[in-house]
């Protein structure tokens, strides 16, 4: 596909355009997704509180989609915050004011370079994939940090100091969790991982793990500082937390880099517990030729709007969490459940428990030993 | 070519940010730069192809410690000027010290002209290589280390947790386990009679 | 994947992992233990303590054993060493109990750092590796900075806590950035291979052997407390509860004795005269400075700090003889040492109470007026370190001097014995307060008969195993495969 672009440019210019083309043509659909994801936050959450939500921007430019009532909201909101005046506050330090939101973004969408939405459609292919995103996410905490720092406020100050801390206690119960998952796929590749829960949905990860399941999903949910954590935030007491001194296209992005992180997590979900882009009726005879027109990155989109659901009904539905209970939460409850796990996991893959533990690499591995 | 032209450009950047870490005033601005510095390192790394080191550096040091560094950096209220007193006084030494060491260093790299590493095969996995090395040859090292980072928990803890005696907090695990008859009591009361 | 080790690599390490499975045990149970039900981790720590060393003391090779991928070594000296390092932590122990109690921090993390610190210096006296060296050593560190931090509501041990962790962790450093220049000149960090590559690197590279070498000697002098790295100790030692004290001064000098023989005599033997030069500059220094500082202390836990840099001294002095009953009188002699400092710091926390410290040497005024059995116990042990015949001090110190003597180092020898005679002095008026002088202090002494016990014990080994040296001698010569002298 990309063998006309080699023909033409020298190797290294050639290769930057490709991945550069590769990059956009992630980053703008993703974009766009956090967009309508905002839609959507709205119009769920104002179905589930009986209400109707954004019904007025349209898209009356496009001919016969008047009937969309609200659906021009999201772009509506992006032209009103680009034009936005962007207030620095005396006494703010103006660079790091700055740069925070930058930090806070760059690294929401660095992670996404190594998601792979098939068995081919992928930006980069590492083999330290789940490590990379590890990073790239424990990387988003120093845009908060330095904006809440930054923007000389108290409100802001104090709500950087709770999602620092908030957030490196959840890292480790995520961290522990991603060990399970490496355990049983015996790799930290990403497109390996879905490769090892090769069969029918029995065969995923979600069985097994199903405590590595719910710990890693709600770590990331505290991790994206959404409720029922999102005490960083907490506008019943500091206003709205650390980007309370933020305006236009300097909030926004926070905004973006807080729904790509949200995505990022339901797409991470879907990798690693439900099976990535496998079809659920792998192996199923007749249904699997009835759903085999249907392309691989469907059934990954489909998982993930699962769990992009459920971050928009915990918020519909779960009051906020007190701090010292966030914090038993992640220290007293998660760490220890994920280590007997990890233990328990090893004694799966003693057992070579089927259908999940019969032929992973580490399992083979035993056996020829 | 490129690789050359991205290592000096990193080497660039690791420089000075190491060297703003010393010389910048603010300790948050020194702590970002040192960020900075173990960012670009680990892109170092990446060159070097040791992609596993490099994303624990990130994962540990950026994302973890220096984290918690700043934190404790932004809550603090430093004077600078007394710390800064003593700078003119204690350079010479220090400048005695690292030249020593640079001298040092470089007489370890002369000696050591070894040829460098042949490219690893494309295919080989950094982390699996490092991993059987770990818990086969270096087990006993590696286990030490495991026990002297059990050794730094129990110290931190038996340095700071206070007795329950002393501080005031609410149990959330009591409070988790409210029942609906702890507080609430149903009270049958008897419709006042006509009189 | 293959494990390249085997089971009876193993059962070599059976003691280190006992007292690692156990220090993890207690720590667990302890949690779950009430203040008044403490003194069980405190018995279990004392059980795992004899076990293991019941474990090594069944199991001497005749020969070196290497375990491991050769990070671990078991010869004779590692299982004396690491016998000895147990029963002198055992003691320790033993005198700590009421210390702590009275003092409310009886604390389970206590022992348990304790055993880790054991752990630490067990590792390193087993280490045949520059990498394992290291770790052992901050494992020790690491447990003892924590162990001085302790007692939260003393600010003196805080602030000596303070000036170990920053120096000890410089000395790492510099220990450190020696094994750095080493492996980069040799590539290897295992002891028996460093040796080779040592014995076969050209003459260029002789300075940059000699720089790493100073390095590593500066760490290792940094941890013995030899002069001039010695400016730790008389503060740790004063301003550490004295319980931590008797702990610091004690059995981590035989583990730093170790790593000095392995490092030095294993790893660097082709670099002999350079580093035998250093350490004979570190010995004279050390026995002069600790000696006559000695004398011009009033606080007598400071003034034991400065006998123990003056002991480190002697205690250098077998080891640059460069011979093999050289470095067998170095190990009676840390031994012997680790044995005195045990009595010496008990005798402190014996005459200590609740609230009061009895550090000053005024303190043993008049001791024999208020009990004399520890008077005598108190001479055994000033007399011994002083050097007098026939307790044990004297044959240590006498076999380390025979050494020198015999090695063609007699001016050094003469140095040795003249700051002796200096140091006998502050031991001396010890004995003086405690039998010409009047007693300050009228009040009884009370300690309870396990701590009775121990220190009468501690007394009456040096006596006796000072009227019959041999038996002790003769183990530290078969450890080196010598019969006699």
């Amino acid at each position: 596909m990309f063998d006309i672009v080699y023909q033409y440019l020298p190797y290294p210019l050639a290769y930057s355009l490709i991945i550069l083309i590769k990059i956009v043509l992630l980053v703008v659909p993703l974009m766009v997704a956090v967009a309508y994801y905002t839609l959507a936050e709205r119009k769920i959450i104002g179905f589930m509180q009986i209400r109707i939500g954004p019904n007025r921007v349209n898209l009356s430019i496009i001919p016969g989609l008047n009937l969309l009532r609200g659906f021009g909201q999201p772009i509506a909101d992006a032209f009103k915050l680009m034009f936005k005046e962007i207030i620095i506050p005396t006494n703010a330090n103006r660079y790091l004011f700055v740069i925070a939101p930058t930090l806070s973004i760059a690294p929401a969408l660095a992670a996404w370079a190594v998601i792979p939405f098939s068995e081919t459609l992928w930006v980069a292919n590492i083999n330290a994939g789940l490590l990379y995103i590890l990073a790239m996410t424990s990387l988003g905490v120093y845009g908060i940090l330095i904006a809440g720092w930054a923007s000389n406020s108290k409100y802001a100050f104090l709500s950087t100091m709770r999602f620092a801390a908030q957030i490196v206690s959840y890292e480790i119960a995520m961290g522990f969790s991603l060990v399970g998952v490496l355990m049983a796929a015996g790799s930290l590749n990403l497109s390996e991982i879905v490769a090892a829960q090769q069969g029918s949905v029995f065969h995923w990860f979600w069985i097994p793990l199903f405590p590595l399941l719910m710990i890693y999903f709600i770590s990331g949910v505290a991790e994206t500082n959404r409720s029922p954590f999102d005490v960083a935030e907490g506008e019943s007491e500091i206003v709205a937390g650390f980007h309370v001194e933020y305006s236009g296209m300097l909030f926004a992005a926070f905004f973006l880099a807080e729904y790509a992180n949200m995505i990022l997590v339901a797409a991470l979900t879907t990798l690693l517990f439900l099976g990535g882009w496998l079809s659920p009726f792998q192996g199923m005879g007749v249904l699997e030729q009835w759903t085999a027109w249907i392309p691989a990155p469907f059934w990954m989109f489909a998982k993930m709007s699962i769990f992009m659901l459920l971050f928009l009904w915990f918020r519909a539905t779960f009051p906020r969490y007190r701090y010292d209970q966030i914090m038993r939460l992640g220290w007293k409850v998660f760490i220890p459940i994920t280590l007997v796990w990890i233990v328990v996991v090893g004694l799966f893959i003693l057992a070579q428990l089927p259908p999940w533990f019969d032929s992973t690499p580490i399992t083979t591995a035993l056996a020829s030993r | 070519m490129t690789v050359k032209l991205i290592f000096y450009l990193f080497a660039a950047i690791l420089i000075f940010a190491a060297v703003r870490v010393i010389t910048v005033r603010n300790p948050v601005h020194a702590a970002l730069y040192l960020v900075l510095a173990f960012f670009t390192t680990s892109g170092i790394w990446l060159i070097l192809q040791a992609e596993f080191l490099a994303i624990a550096l990130v994962l540990v040091y950026v994302g973890a410690v220096m984290v918690l560094f700043l934190f404790i950096l932004m809550m603090l209220d430093i004077n600078l000027a007394p710390l800064r007193e003593n700078f003119t006084r204690y350079l010479p030494v220090g400048l005695t010290v690292s030249i020593l060491i640079f001298v040092e260093m470089t007489l370890v790299v002369k000696v050591l002209s070894k040829p460098a590493p042949a490219d690893l095969p494309a295919a080989s996995s950094n982390i699996q290589l490092l991993g059987e090395q770990l818990y086969s040859l270096y087990v006993y090292p590696f286990e030490i280390a495991a026990v002297i980072l059990l050794v730094a928990m129990i110290a931190a803890i038996a340095l700071t947790l206070r007795p329950k005696r002393w501080s005031k907090y609410r149990k959330p695990e009591q409070q988790v386990n409210v029942r609906r008859q702890d507080r609430l009591r149903l009270i049958n009361m008897p419709a006042e009679p006509k009189d | 994947m293959t494990f390249t080790f085997t089971h009876s690599e193993l059962t070599l390490l059976l003691p280190e992992i006992t007292l690692l499975t156990m220090a993890c045990l207690i720590l667990v149970i302890d949690a779950f233990l009430s203040d008044e039900q403490r003194d069980l981790t405190f018995q279990l720590t004392q059980g795992t303590l004899i076990g293991t060393a019941l474990l090594v003391w069944f199991n001497v090779p005749s020969e070196p054993i290497f375990a491991m991928s050769g990070f671990f070594i078991h010869d004779a000296m590692a299982a004396m060493l690491k016998f000895f390092t147990l029963l002198v932590v055992f003691w320790a122990f033993l005198y700590s109990r009421q210390y702590l109690k009275d003092r409310q921090f009886f604390k389970g993390e206590y022992f348990v750092l304790g055993l880790f610190a054991t752990l630490g210096m067990m590792i390193m006296i087993s280490a045949h590796n520059l990498l394992t060296i290291y770790l052992g050593l901050e494992l020790l560190s690491l447990s003892l900075y924590t162990m001085v931090a302790m007692h939260r509501s003393s600010q003196t041990a805080s602030e000596a806590a303070m000036k170990y962790f920053v120096l000890g962790a410089l000395a790492s450093g510099l220990l450190l950035y020696g094994i750095s220049i080493i492996y980069g000149v040799t590539g290897s960090l295992d002891l028996s291979q460093l040796a080779v590559a040592i014995k076969n690197s050209p003459v260029e590279h002789h300075t940059l052997l000699t720089f790493g070498l100073v390095f590593l000697v500066i760490g290792l002098a940094f941890k013995l407390g030899a002069v001039p790295f010695h400016v730790w100790v008389p503060d740790v030692y004063q301003g550490a509860p004295t319980t931590v004290t008797l702990f610091i001064s004690s059995a981590p000098k035989l583990a730093a004795f170790a790593i000095l023989m392995r490092i030095l005599v294993e790893g660097m033997s082709s670099l002999q005269t350079d580093w035998q030069n250093m350490l004979i500059l570190l010995s004279i220094l050390s026995m002069g400075t600790g000696n006559l500082l000695a004398i011009a202390q009033t606080n007598l836990k400071r003034m034991l700090a400065y006998s123990t840099i003056a002991h480190v001294g002697y205690l250098l002095l077998g080891v640059l003889t460069v011979t093999e009953t050289g470095y067998a009188a170095s190990m009676f002699y840390v031994v012997v040492y680790a044995l005195m400092s045990l009595g010496g710091f008990g005798m402190i926390i014996l005459l200590s109470r609740a609230g009061f410290e009895a550090e000053n040497i005024t303190d043993f005024k008049g001791l024999n007026q208020r009990n004399s059995w520890y008077a005598f116990i108190m001479m055994i042990l000033m007399l011994s370190m002083a050097g007098v015949p026939p307790m044990l001090g004297f044959w240590a110190k006498l076999s380390v001097l025979s050494q020198v003597i015999q090695t063609g180092h007699v001016w050094l020898a003469v140095i040795a014995v003249i700051f002796a005679i200096i140091g006998a002095f502050y031991y001396l008026r010890i004995i003086w307060m405690m039998y010409f002088e009047k007693a300050e202090e009228t009040q009884p002494i009370q300690a309870e008969p396990l701590m009775q016990i121990a220190i009468s014990a501690n007394g009456l080994v040096i006596l006796g195993l000072g009227i019959a040296p041999h038996i002790l001698m003769s183990l530290c010569l078969t450890t080196f495969g010598l019969s006699s002298y």
